[in-house]
C-alpha cells in the first residue's frame, strides 16, 4: 500500500500548490518576511548591538522562533486541511477505499514536513549567504531536531484536528491552544523569572521542551544534554497519537 | 440487524437478501435509515446488533478483504476540491492495483473524457455523480451501492444515470441502491424494500408491491354524452366515479376494470375526446402503507 500512499502525497502536494495562496502563503511570504526584516534588524545589530541580551536573542532566539513559527503554521494548516476533508465527506470517501486510515492522515503529514523543510531550508540558505551570524550551527543535527518537535507538535494538531467541530473554527481553535504555550515557552523570558506557579505550568507544557530542544542543539549543545526534552517530546507525542487515535472522527 | 446513536434508534430489526445480479432499492423518506443500513452493509459502521454476510464476508471484520469486491458511492461526499479528474481515477487505479488504462476507459465510458483535466469543484453535480459512478466501478466490483445518488440532478442528468445504472446491471454486477425517489425506484429496481422509521415495512418487487396495495386503476376520460355518468357508474367494477364539467374519473379494481371501460364506451358508441389511465405507482403504495407522502 506504500505506493498508495506516495501517489497520495504527490496528489496532495499538486493540489496544494493549486490552492490560490499555497506555496505563497507557506514558503514565499515567510522567506520574504525573513529577507527584509533580517535586513533591518541585522544591519543594526551589526553595527551597534542595543544590549548584550538582544544580541543573544538575535542570535539563538530568534532562529528557535523562526523554527517553531513556521512548524506551527504548518500544523495549524494541517487542523485546517483535515477538518475542511472531513466536512466535505473527503475523509469518509478515502476511508472506504482500501487505503488504511493511518495512510490518509500520514500523506498530510508527509506534505506539511515537505514545506516546512523547504521553507526552513531557503531561509537557512538565505541567512548564510546574507547575514552571517558567526556562529557554526550544526545544520544536520538542527534539522534533526526540527523534525521531532514537528512531530511533536503534529500529534498534538491531530488531537486539536479531532475535536474542532467544523473547518471554521479550526484555525482559531488551534492558535488559541498554542499561542498561549508560545507566552510560557522560555523563548521570549527566562523561565527562572517567572512566578513559581507559572513555571509549574511551564514545565507541563511541550512546547517548553520544544524550545530548550531547539535553542540547545541550534548553539552547538550536545544531544545528552538535551534527554529531558526528548523524552518529553516523545511523551507528548505517544500520549497524543493515542489520544487522537480514539477520538478521531471521520465524518 | 439494529443501529443506534446514542439513543436514537436508527435501525431496528431489518432484514432482508439481496439477489446476484439484479438491482435492489431501498426506498423511504430521509432519515428513515437508509444510508445508515447501506453503510453497516459496506462495512462502514458496525451495527450493534444482527449478521450481514456479503459475498460471504462479513461487512465489519473483512471491510478489507470486501473493498476488493465492492465498489461504492457514498451519499453527500466529495473529492479535494482542485483534484483533477483524471488524477483522482488514476488515484483509484493505484488503491486497487489496477492498471490506470481501466481509469481512462471508464472516464470514456462515462463522457468525462473531455472533463479529463478540470478540478473536482468545477463539475457540475450530474458529472460529479458519473466520476463517483466511474471510480466506484475501477476494481470491477461484484457489488455496486449507490447511495441518493440522483439526488439534487436536474431531470435530463438523472435520466443519464439511470441508463448507466441499467449498464452496471447488464455487466452481470449486482447494485444495491437507496432512494427517497419513488419514480427512480419503479424505473429502475427488480426489488424494493420500503424501510420508515428504522424498519422494512415491506419487500417485493414495484410491480406486486403496486398489485397488493393499491390494486385500484383509474381511467380518465372526456365525453360529452349525457348518458355517461349513469352508464360507467352501473360498471360491475367501478368503485367511484367523479367529474369535472366534460371530464370523467373512474376508480375501479382488477385487471378487467379498463377492458370493461372501453366496452362501455363501445356498446354505446359513445365519442370520446380524451382518454388515458392513471396507473398507481410506489408514490401510492408508500402512501397506503405509512398514510402519508414520502416527501412529508
Amino acid at each position: 500500500m506504500l505506493r498508495g500512499l506516495f501517489q497520495l502525497t504527490w496528489l496532495e502536494i499538486k493540489i496544494f500548490l493549486r490552492e490560490p495562496l499555497g506555496a505563497i502563503g507557506t514558503v514565499v511570504i515567510p522567506v520574504v518576511v525573513f529577507l527584509v526584516v533580517g535586513r533591518a534588524m541585522g544591519g543594526r545589530s551589526a553595527a551597534a548591538p542595543a544590549s548584550a541580551s538582544a544580541a543573544v536573542f538575535l542570535r539563538e532566539g530568534l532562529p528557535v522562533l523562526v523554527a517553531i513559527f513556521i512548524a506551527l503554521n504548518a500544523v495549524l494548516s494541517l487542523v485546517t486541511i483535515i477538518s475542511i476533508y472531513r466536512e466535505g465527506g473527503i475523509l469518509k470517501r478515502l476511508r472506504a477505499t482500501p487505503l488504511r486510515p493511518h495512510a490518509i492522515l500520514s500523506a498530510h503529514v508527509l506534505v506539511k514536513l515537505l514545506f516546512t523543510a523547504i521553507t526552513l531550508s531557503l531561509m537557512m540558505l538565505a541567512g548564510r549567504r546574507l547575514f552571517p551570524a558567526g556562529i557554526n550551527v550544526p545544520y544536520f543535527s538542527f534539522a534533526i531536531a526540527v523534525l521531532i518537535c514537528t512531530l511533536a507538535i503534529l500529534s498534538m494538531g491531530f488531537v486539536i484536528a479531532s475535536l474542532v467541530p467544523t473547518a471554521r473554527f479550526a484555525q482559531p481553535i488551534g492558535a488559541v491552544i498554542f499561542y498561549p504555550m508560545f507566552a510560557l515557552s522560555g523563548l521570549f523570558v527566562p523561565l527562572e523569572v517567572l512566578p513559581r506557579g507559572l513555571q509549574i505550568v511551564a514545565q507541563m507544557l511541550p512546547l517548553t521542551y520544544v524550545v530548550s530542544l531547539l535553542r540547545g542543539i541550534w548553539t552547538g549543545g550536545a544531544w545528552t544534554a538535551h534527554l529531558g526534552d526528548l523524552a518529553a517530546l516523545a511523551v507528548t507525542g505517544v500520549v497524543c497519537v493515542a489520544l487522537s487515535s480514539r477520538v478521531f472522527r471521520w465524518e | 440487524m439494529r443501529k443506534t446513536y446514542g439513543r436514537i434508534v436508527a435501525v431496528d430489526e431489518v432484514s432482508f437478501d439481496v439477489h446476484e445480479g439484479e438491482i435492489f432499492g431501498l426506498i423511504g423518506p430521509n432519515g428513515a435509515g437508509k444510508t445508515t443500513t447501506m453503510e453497516c452493509v459496506e462495512g462502514l459502521r458496525r451495527p450493534d446488533r444482527g449478521t450481514i454476510s456479503v459475498l460471504g464476508l462479513d461487512p465489519f471484520r473483512d471491510v478489507y478483504q470486501l473493498q476488493e469486491r465492492i465498489g461504492v458511492q457514498l451519499q453527500q461526499a466529495h473529492l479535494q476540491k482542485r483534484i483533477k479528474v483524471w488524477e483522482a481515477a488514476h488515484l483509484w487505479a493505484t488503491l486497487y492495483k489496477k492498471p490506470a488504462s481501466v481509469g481512462d476507459v471508464l472516464l470514456e465510458q462515462l463522457g468525462l473524457a473531455e472533463k479529463r483535466n478540470a478540478w473536482f469543484m468545477t463539475l457540475s453535480g450530474g458529472q460529479q455523480q458519473r466520476l463517483f459512478i466511474a471510480l466506484a466501478l475501477i476494481n470491477d466490483p461484484q457489488v455496486v451501492f449507490l447511495d441518493e445518488l440522483t439526488t439534487g440532478l436536474d431531470p435530463q442528468s438523472r435520466r443519464t444515470i439511470w441508463e448507466l445504472v441499467r449498464g452496471i446491471r447488464a455487466r452481470g454486477k449486482t447494485v444495491f441502491m437507496t432512494t427517497h425517489l419513488m419514480e427512480e425506484a419503479e424505473r429502475l429496481c427488480d426489488l424494493v424494500a420500503i424501510i420508515e422509521q428504522g424498519r422494512i415495512i415491506d419487500i417485493d418487487t414495484p410491480q406486486r408491491l403496486i398489485d397488493r396495495h393499491v390494486p385500484g386503476r383509474t381511467v380518465v376520460l372526456v365525453t360529452q354524452d349525457p348518458l355517461a355518468e349513469e352508464r360507467f357508474r352501473a360498471l360491475p367494477h367501478a368503485d367511484t366515479v367523479s367529474r369535472a364539467g366534460d371530464e370523467f374519473s373512474i376508480l375501479g379494481r382488477g385487471d378487467g376494470f379498463v377492458t370493461e371501460v372501453i366496452q362501455c364506451l363501445a356498446e354505446h358508441q359513445m365519442r370520446v375526446s380524451d382518454f388515458r389511465t392513471a396507473l398507481p405507482n410506489l408514490e401510492d403504495v408508500f402512501i397506503t402503507l405509512t398514510g402519508h407522502s414520502i416527501r412529508d
